[in-house]
């Protein structure tokens, strides 16, 4: 196999370029690193491009450039690429773990991963989590970074109907559902917060190169905050901690 | 104060609001969305005075039927569906040609039948519609209730909004139609032909698909032989195009289309060029394809040439013959004129 970074072919209205193999937050420095370069530079026909776990998608149009052009314009931005992404954000995230509704899946994590319940918890508000892409539904993130103690196959049977806000993990990532959907990650908890919410200026709350770390709530706090979200007066900027 | 509504009378099978996409928020995993067949979308526009990226109805193998309750609105159809005018107060119903701009009035109830050519059509409305934009795109994202028309699919009792009052003027037709092109669809190998067996990609160009009941604006299932991988069908979640044929491990291909995920974890064999998309969006449930690989520049080059086409389609749009009570004698006279126009004029030296 060639060296990386290798370009591979997606049609004549794409590329990607990719900066590794695996889930590692060294390649995925250097994906995030081509995806600011890109957006500060604005090449003509340059349409977007989607970072994910270890390639840059750029998209382009073939009536304005061509692979060609970009490709070489992208090449020549790889001497210059330097792993030291633009500063994500940094959020604290309130999790109601303490209702077996939110979190079905809390006890058999912990039976599964030979711990208590509260250990699972304190684990996972324990951590600090990387957020590596989004993609699957609109706002849905990957985060990466979970502890080695709660690494989980997905389920064997997804369940069809996940409720919106549930918190969950599955293998090293955890995620925040923003939508009901199906899905197989196992659920620990829930946040009343909407990781989409059309309403919002930028409905999509989490970007990639953001970090998240979650903080355990009370039933009645989750209660409150919830009625503050419906309300739409909930203040999400406050949950960014500020450097 | 409101320039009037269509009401919907029957939506239709599969009606939905459409512009070029949403572009811009992959990153975020905000979908595209957007028309199945942009030549279209952009022509009706283009009749109806509209700019090419203006919201339409996309409508899926069965039009709507509407009542005009607006002072009037001028209308544009492209595709191949039989159109009925029943003007207000009753009266004669009578056919209106696709791709001809006409004027409605109040109380005129037209409604579109099947679709007889491809599974897709558009009707545009000059002006648009007056439905905010989300995320900067009026395309529907129905898998998430986003954009369009309340972010779904129209039904029957649907207000839709106009943005302007028409006024009588000229109409104005298409000359000649779309090509969509014939043959095999083209294809560029990539980006993980490397994870298919030489075997694999030797049936994947040589056999022929056809397009299973799950064919919908997210993607095309196609039935016919499997291909073969040569490690399992999973690599790591990335992005993905309109176009991204991806094969899971039943070796059974998938064509994305407009609204698949912004990213993917199964193995892509190949994309279709961009000028062939088109076309296949058209496909219907039942219709047979092969695949033949070409170059990415051969895909760009087919691209351009799909452009000029569609550039000379509206170059050509011209205002329309009344389409009323033309006799006999007129319309004998229009053609030897035009016969005279049209021919070579060395003919006539």
């Amino acid at each position: 196999m060639s060296a990386y970074p290798q370009i591979r072919s997606f049609g004549d209205t794409a590329f990607s370029v990719e900066f590794g193999d695996g889930i590692d937050r060294g390649v995925n420095a250097m994906v995030m690193a081509l995806h600011a370069a890109l957006a500060d530079l604005k090449p003509a026909g340059l349409v977007e491009t989607i970072p994910s776990f270890r390639a840059l998608l750029v998209n382009y149009d073939p009536l304005l450039t061509s692979r060609a052009d970009l490709e070489r314009l992208v090449r020549d931005l790889f001497a210059g690429l330097k792993p030291q992404q633009r500063a994500g954000r940094l959020w604290r995230l309130p999790v109601c773990y303490a209702n077996e509704e939110f979190g079905p899946d809390l006890k058999e994590v912990a039976e599964r991963c030979k711990v208590t319940p509260e250990r699972v918890i304190a684990t996972h508000t324990g951590g600090r989590y990387f957020v590596y892409m989004l993609g699957f539904m609109p706002g849905l993130a990957y985060m990466g970074g979970l502890d080695a103690s709660l690494h989980l196959p997905r389920r064997s049977s997804p369940r069809t109907k996940v409720p919106q806000s549930s918190v969950a993990i599955a293998e090293s990532m955890t995620t925040i559902y923003p939508w009901e959907s199906p899905g197989g990650w196992h659920l620990l908890g829930r946040t009343p917060l909407r990781l989409f919410d059309a309403a919002r200026a930028e409905p999509i709350l989490l970007a990639a190169g953001d970090e998240v770390t979650y903080v355990a709530i009370s039933t009645d706090d989750y209660a409150a905050m919830t009625r503050q979200v419906e309300q739409g007066t909930f203040d999400y900027a406050a949950l960014q901690v500020k450097s | 104060m409101s320039a009037g509504v269509l009401d919907i009378v029957a939506p239709g099978l599969m009606t939905s609001v459409q512009d070029l996409g949403r572009r811009g928020h992959q990153a975020l995993g905000m979908p595209v969305a957007g028309a199945t067949d942009p030549l279209a979308l952009r022509l009706v526009n283009t009749l109806v005075g509209n700019d090419e990226n203006t919201g339409a109805l996309e409508i899926g193998f069965l039009g709507p039927a509407f009542t005009v309750n607006a002072e009037a609105v001028r209308i544009a159809f492209g595709g191949s569906a039989k159109l009925m005018l029943t003007p207000a107060g009753g009266g004669d119903v009578r056919a209106l040609k696709p791709w001809r701009s006409a004027l409605l009035k109040r109380g005129d109830r037209l409604a579109i039948g099947a679709v007889e050519e491809g599974s897709v059509a558009y009707l545009a409305v000059a002006g648009g519609f007056a439905i905010p934009a989300f995320m900067g795109s009026l395309s529907t994202y129905m898998r998430s209730g986003l954009g369009g028309f309340e972010g779904r699919a129209l039904k029957a009792g649907d207000r839709l909004p106009l943005n302007t009052a028409a006024t009588e003027g000229d109409e104005r037709e298409m000359a000649d139609v779309i090509d969509y092109g014939s043959g095999p669809v083209r294809v560029v190998l990539g980006p993980q032909e490397d994870r298919f067996t030489a075997k694999g990609i030797e049936t994947f160009l040589s056999a022929t698909y056809t397009l299973t009941k799950e064919a919908d604006r997210m993607g095309i299932r196609l039935e016919g032989d499997s291909v073969e991988h040569v490690r399992g069908a999973d690599i790591a979640s990335e992005g993905v195009v309109s176009g991204s044929i991806q094969v899971p491990g039943n070796g059974k291909p998938i064509i994305l289309m407009a609204d698949r995920q912004t990213t993917g974890g199964y193995t892509k064999i190949a994309t279709v060029i961009s000028a062939d998309l088109p076309r296949v969006g058209r496909m219907k449930p039942g219709d047979t394809l092969s695949f033949v690989a070409v170059e990415v520049a051969v895909a760009e080059a087919a691209r351009r040439e799909q452009e000029k086409m569609l550039r000379r389609l509206i170059d050509g749009i011209r205002t329309a013959l009344p389409d009323v009570y033309l006799d006999l004698n007129a319309l004998y006279t229009q053609n030897l004129i035009s016969g005279a126009v049209d021919a070579p004029s060395g003919f006539w030296r």
